[in-house]
């Protein structure tokens, strides 16, 4: 507690223990279809997001099946050519938009960023449910254009074409551009809940690391966001009015659109990715029962990786005809992003050491994210030296590059955090063995499926292609068995997960011994949290001290009876002893 | 070594592609390095630190400052290499030598266009001299293609309203696969073509045999040289023969027929329709399709107009 004696202030606290399986949760508290479409709950809300988004997971990845299994044979197999540009366009702003950049900030977030404050609810409950709706009109509006003749761009939208082809391409835009303000408006909330709702004692070096993260991705959200809305509007103005801003027989600059589309979507990668870092910091402490190391490179590297990540959108460009001095900078600015990203790999395998490690399903899954994550992060160093990038651009080499970071680093991430959280958010426990299987079966399945794609990209096969030369066949009929073992393991997750809300054990408040705060109060968490104002004395990560430190609230001054376990402790508290 | 090159990289047949495949393994093998090194570290780890007890304590380390200053500077000493390498290479692709010999280069949906010194014109085959730095000047019609030869290691974005360049430099004579790696519609994946390396007297002959372009070879039939320009002028890619759909009609019994169009009126199809859709192709576009067909004004002459009609023709 080094800020402690700035403005040290004595508290009377006790031990607040918590409870499992208590008769009154959050989910029983308040019940009927009305009080879930209207809660404010940050909880409920998490779960809806939820669902949702394991739906629109599941209708992007029988896209991808259908699109693996038309590339069995080099020409066509089961569908037509404009069938399959539709299908890979979809497959792609689906998995993007309705799922990678929502999932973890969104529905694990919701969930635990509160709880991880020792906080009632985010700051603004009502905008929080209101960005939900946001999300859902945008996915409605999405499957409108779908339905409505669908869109064949590639989920980049890339001008002139997307300006001239036929379908649904301005519907489509619209959705995406609703879907935008969800995302913008749950950045503004998650700001304002952590600098104003941290419990008392949670100083910002005790914050979590997920928390730091989420914090992060907020920033990129609110900047970055904007310009693809931006972006899409004139998109949606030069067909509709006319007006030529991208489309040069109208007088417009295609790769202007290059420009903007990048602006937002490069630093969107770090939307999806960095809160993935943040659930890995929590997992590997938990599972190794250790202080986390370096816990300031690890906040300040995502800070930096927001900031950074902001400058580095032309390396998307090396080959669109920007200028050469361009292309230069953009790729120096590339592989400064790259250090930070190394630093954290490097911090958390030294947490691991001297640890008490336990091979536990959530744990597993970080192995798998540390394994494709590096792959992915070290073939994004490959992309980002521009002499190799004017060869394996737009092949399957980045097709595989950006599938490892974002299933195997986000998605494993992501499944990680599902594991590790679920006793807390559902109450039960899963199938353990069956998790590990699964995690197995999917490591397995990706490899198969996204490996031969490294080879396929740098022989020179190009993406996008309905049709393809004899040469290629065997490596895309490899990926294409291996996609079909990755989405069984999905389902097998989705199964044994459904089951266990069911028929699963009940589950411990804190089935993992970990010191963190979402840990301490019951499973389930009740409808507001924490029934006392938590009291932090220690970080999150502070495995040395006893787990009684980490349950402290304040006392309640009118039961005499509290005496019996009371105590007194000083905590630094500056910010919110001044906002009183 | 050489196995792995022939795995993963196609043939090298440039004089700057084996710079890219320096470089390639380099990258790949430091990676590979790299990421067994951590793997095994954590494999280590997780077996050495295995939990025994639930009790066990862990001892508290924090941070180590020595530590992340030499897990920082060491990869920004190598990835600063790997980006100083690239832009090297890179610029030694972007200079062009003044020598170079020019062949203009025009994409559109979906085939390649390239027209020589001389006015010889082809359509999908690139004919170069061997061991001579050759210009590509490119330009699109329509929208963004992207002209790519694995074999040199080189790729360029073809933009309309703009021009952009791509040089190389082929030691042997040979053939080597271009593809549009820019997504640009339905038949994107169809947009091949081939460069043809010649030796440099045998490039001489065939440029001064194709001079002027677009006249009728003398042993050709009119609708015999109509089959052919519409391979070579890829209308072969929407366009069936044999009555099966694509995205445009079929030309299967076409001729002489009643065609419904999309504003609800109807056209026979004679020779003036089919000049007219040919060179103004949404002036009258029939019903159930759509109007993505680029003109083809200032690229097929009246002769050629004519050959593929004849063609048309013999389509019953």
């Amino acid at each position: 507690m080094a800020t402690a004696e700035a403005n040290p202030k004595k508290i009377q606290v006790q031990r607040y223990e918590p409870e499992s399986d208590p008769d009154k949760h959050y989910l029983n508290e308040e019940t009927g279809l009305w009080t879930w479409l209207t809660t404010v709950d940050h909880k409920k809300i998490g779960l809806m997001y939820l669902a949702s988004i394991t739906f629109f997971f599941f209708v992007g990845g029988i896209m991808a099946l259908l699109v693996r299994t038309e590339l069995w044979t080099p020409a066509k197999t089961f569908i037509e050519a404009n069938t399959y540009n539709q299908l890979f366009t979809l497959h792609g702003a689906i998995m993007i938009f309705l799922f990678l950049v929502p999932s973890v900030p969104a529905a694990l977030g919701n969930f635990f960023l509160p709880l991880q404050l020792g906080a009632k609810d985010v700051a603004f409950p009502r905008l929080n449910l209101l960005s939900y709706y946001i999300y859902v009109a945008g996915a409605v509006i999405s499957i409108v254009s779908i339905v409505s003749g669908g869109i064949d761009t590639g989920w980049t939208f890339y001008t002139p074409y997307s300006s001239t082809t036929g379908g649904a391409v301005t519907i489509m835009t619209f959705g995406v551009f609703v879907i935008g303000f969800s995302s913008i408006l749950t950045g503004v909330n998650f700001i304002t809940t952590i600098h104003k709702m941290r419990a008392p004692g949670l100083t910002w070096d005790k914050l979590s690391l997920f928390s730091w993260s989420l914090y992060a991705t907020s920033i990129i959200q609110i900047l970055a966001t904007p310009v693809l809305a931006i972006t899409l509007a004139l998109v949606g103005m030069e067909r509709i009015l006319g007006i030529g801003i991208f489309d040069p027989a109208m007088g417009g600059d295609p790769v202007l659109y290059q420009h903007f589309f990048w602006f937002y979507s490069h630093p969107a990668v770090y939307i999806m990715i960095v809160p993935g870092f943040g659930i890995v910091s929590e997992v590997i402490t938990t599972f190794s029962k250790k202080h986390i190391f370096g816990y300031w490179a690890i906040a300040l590297s995502s800070l930096a990786i927001a900031f950074i990540g902001f400058l580095v959108w032309g390396h998307h460009m090396f080959v669109s005809g920007q200028a050469s001095l361009a292309t230069m900078v953009f790729s120096f600015l590339t592989f400064l992003v790259g250090i930070p990203t190394g630093i954290k790999m490097f911090n958390w395998t030294a947490t691991l050491y001297k640890g008490s490690i336990k091979l536990a399903s959530p744990l597993l899954y970080i192995f798998g994210f540390f394994f494709l994550f590096l792959v992915g992060g070290l073939t994004g160093i490959v992309l980002g030296s521009i002499a190799l990038d004017v060869h394996l651009h737009d092949t399957y080499y980045v097709v595989a590059h950006f599938h490892f970071v974002m299933v195997g680093g986000m998605v494993m991430a992501f499944l990680a955090g599902l594991h590790y959280w679920w006793p807390k958010m559902i109450g039960r426990m899963y199938n353990e063995t069956m998790a590990k299987i699964a995690c197995g079966i999917i490591f397995i399945g990706f490899n198969v499926t996204f490996l031969p794609q490294f080879v396929m990209g740098s022989q020179g096969m190009p993406r996008r292609y309905f049709n393809y030369i004899e040469q290629f066949q065997s490596f895309h009929q490899i990926s294409t068995i291996g996609s079909y073992i990755l989405g069984f393991g999905f389902v097998m997750i989705f199964y044994y997960l459904v089951k266990s809300i069911f028929t699963g054990e009940k589950a411990s408040p804190n089935p993992w011994g970990s010191r963190a705060l979402e840990w301490q109060v019951n499973s389930r968490p009740p409808l507001h949290n924490f029934h006392h104002t938590p009291v932090i004395v220690n970080g999150p990560y502070d495995y040395h001290k006893p787990m009684d430190e980490f349950q402290l609230g304040l006392a309640e001054n009118h039961n005499a009876h509290s005496d019996v376990n009371g105590a007194e402790v000083s905590v630094s508290n500056e910010e919110e002893t001044s906002a009183e | 070594m050489d196995a792995l090159n022939d795995l993963l990289l196609p043939p090298a047949k440039s004089t700057l592609a084996h710079q890219t495949d320096t470089l390639f393994w380099f990258v790949h093998l430091s990676s590979l390095a790299l990421t067994i090194g951590l793997i095994a570290v954590i494999v280590y780890f997780v077996y050495k630190y295995r939990r025994k007890s639930e009790d066990e304590v862990t001892p508290l380390i924090t941070h180590n400052n020595t530590l992340e200053v030499t897990w920082s500077v060491i990869p920004l000493i190598l990835v600063l290499v790997v980006f100083g390498w690239g832009y090297k290479v890179f610029m030694d692709q972007q200079v062009v030598p003044d020598d170079a010999y020019e062949i203009k280069v025009t994409g559109q949906k979906w085939m390649w266009q390239f027209t020589y010194e001389n006015g010889a014109r082809t359509n999908g085959e690139l004919h170069v001299p061997a061991d001579r730095p050759i210009k590509l000047i490119m330009s699109s019609n329509d929208v963004i293609h992207s002209f790519y030869v694995p074999d040199y290691r080189l790729k360029q974005d073809v933009v309309p309203g703009q021009y952009t360049e791509l040089w190389f430099n082929a030691k042997e004579p040979g053939e080597s696969i271009i593809y549009c790696t820019e997504y640009c519609g339905t038949a994107h994946s169809d947009m091949l073509g081939t460069v043809v390396v010649h030796e440099q007297t045998d490039f001489k002959t065939w440029l001064a045999e194709n001079a002027g372009g677009g006249s009728k070879p003398e042993d050709l039939a009119p609708a015999e040289w109509g089959e052919q320009l519409a391979q070579e002028y890829a209308c072969a890619t929407c366009h069936s023969t044999d009555g099966s759909q694509m995205t445009g009609p079929t030309w299967q019994g076409k001729f002489g027929s009643e065609e419904p169009l999309a504003d609800g009126s109807s056209v026979t199809v004679d020779e003036n329709y089919l000049r007219e859709s040919i060179l103004e192709p949404n002036a009258k576009v029939v019903q159930g399709f759509p109007a993505v067909m680029n003109t083809y004004q200032g690229q097929l002459n009246e002769e050629q107009i004519n050959a593929i009609i004849e063609y048309i023709k013999t389509l019953k």
